[in-house]
């Protein structure tokens, strides 16, 4: 049995699992503190391609070449980095990829910077104008459930699929050292 | 200065295995009046992401050639890809900028590289095996062995005339270049 201080520090590790189940076999991310966990276990292993992107559009097209290639591929990205990709999820869009995205939020539940706020505030909004179905998670316990079930919606009918890592789940950036 | 369907015939003449993404403009028409062929993935949008699609490609099929070939245009807003590419060191990919120094889709402004921006010089600084500029058709039986056989990465930049030539228009329907060129490469 896991405690809750468990499970509040270890929901990267239930994302991972389900990496692990489906077989995903390219990560691409820019680096992330919210993502920090996850982008270390993938990058420890040895199954897992993890590719490290200058801006997050270029892991859209990442993603649709591991597809062709016949690889599953997951994006991680901060909330920020969805606008850097408006265009590129046309590529998804247009051909079908499918796509599961890994959202960490920022400018909402006590963000100090008001500078993410309103690409954060926005955020949901663009992923479905995009074509994304999105799904949010509040807390650690809900990760598990809510992130299988969009993995096997993105891969089962060749969708595009956001989870929203809630900034209350992945906790406020801590300003001070 | 090169003629751009020329190059293109001579570097896809018995292409074998090769795996190709042609960039959205002018090099989908040159890669299709080459042949059609289910393993050309025509990125019709999406600009600026021909060579991280060949990428993914490449790291998903080691086993695989595969050749990325954005115009200028294309290769100048996925600049980072370079350096994207140079982290992961693919052996088995080769990105063949055609770069007429126009945005030739939009009336043959001058692009970045009119002004001196060079291609080979950027992915040489972003850790590619090897780089360099053609110029003669000459060069092209040469290049043609560095896309079946050269240690990769490899970025060839091609310096083509600004020719406005016939379009040769290929499949244009997303999902069955997809699923065409799925089927083709992994028999799904």
């Amino acid at each position: 049995m896991h405690s809750p201080a468990d499970i509040a520090a270890s929901w990267p590790d239930a994302i991972y699992a389900h990496f692990r189940r489906l077989s995903i076999r390219q990560v691409g991310y820019v680096p992330d503190a919210g993502h920090s966990r996850l982008i270390a276990l993938c990058q420890n292993d040895p199954d897992i391609i993890d590719v490290v992107l200058t801006t997050e559009e270029e892991g859209v097209g990442l993603v649709a070449g591991a597809t062709l290639g016949g690889q599953r591929a997951a994006l991680l990205m901060q909330s920020s980095g969805v606008g850097n990709c408006v265009n590129m999820f046309s590529l998804l869009r247009n051909c079908g990829f499918p796509c599961i995205a890994l959202i960490t939020m920022r400018g909402e539940f006590g963000e100090f910077n008001p500078w993410q706020v309103p690409m954060g505030a926005i955020t949901e909004d663009v992923l479905r104008l995009c074509g994304f179905l999105t799904y949010r998670v509040e807390s650690a316990d809900a990760v598990d459930e809510i992130v299988g079930a969009g993995c096997d919606m993105a891969f089962n009918g060749n969708l595009a699929v956001a989870i929203l890592l809630s900034q209350r789940l992945i906790g406020p950036k801590q300003w001070t050292r | 200065m090169l003629d751009r369907r020329e190059l293109v015939q001579r570097l896809l003449i018995d292409r074998g295995d090769l795996l190709v993404v042609p960039g959205l403009g002018s090099a989908i028409y040159d890669v299709a009046a080459a042949g059609d062929h289910p393993l050309n993935f025509y990125l019709w949008g999406a600009m600026g992401g021909t060579a991280m699609i060949a990428l993914g490609l490449a790291l998903a099929r080691p086993d695989r050639r595969v050749v990325a070939i954005p115009g200028d245009g294309d290769m100048l807003m996925g600049l980072g890809s370079l350096a994207t590419i140079g982290v992961k060191q693919p052996k088995n990919l080769v990105v063949v900028v055609l770069d007429n120094a126009r945005y030739g889709e939009t009336g043959m402004q001058a692009s970045h590289t009119d002004a001196g921006v060079d291609f080979a010089a950027l992915a040489l600084a972003c850790r590619f095996r090897q780089a360099r500029t053609v110029t003669r058709i000459e060069e092209a039986a040469a290049v043609r062995k560095l896309l079946h056989a050269g240690d990769g990465p490899i970025l060839v930049n091609a310096k083509i005339k600004p020719d406005d030539v016939p379009r040769v228009l290929p499949l244009r329907d997303g999902h069955s270049i997809k699923d065409r060129f799925i089927a083709a490469l992994n028999g799904a």
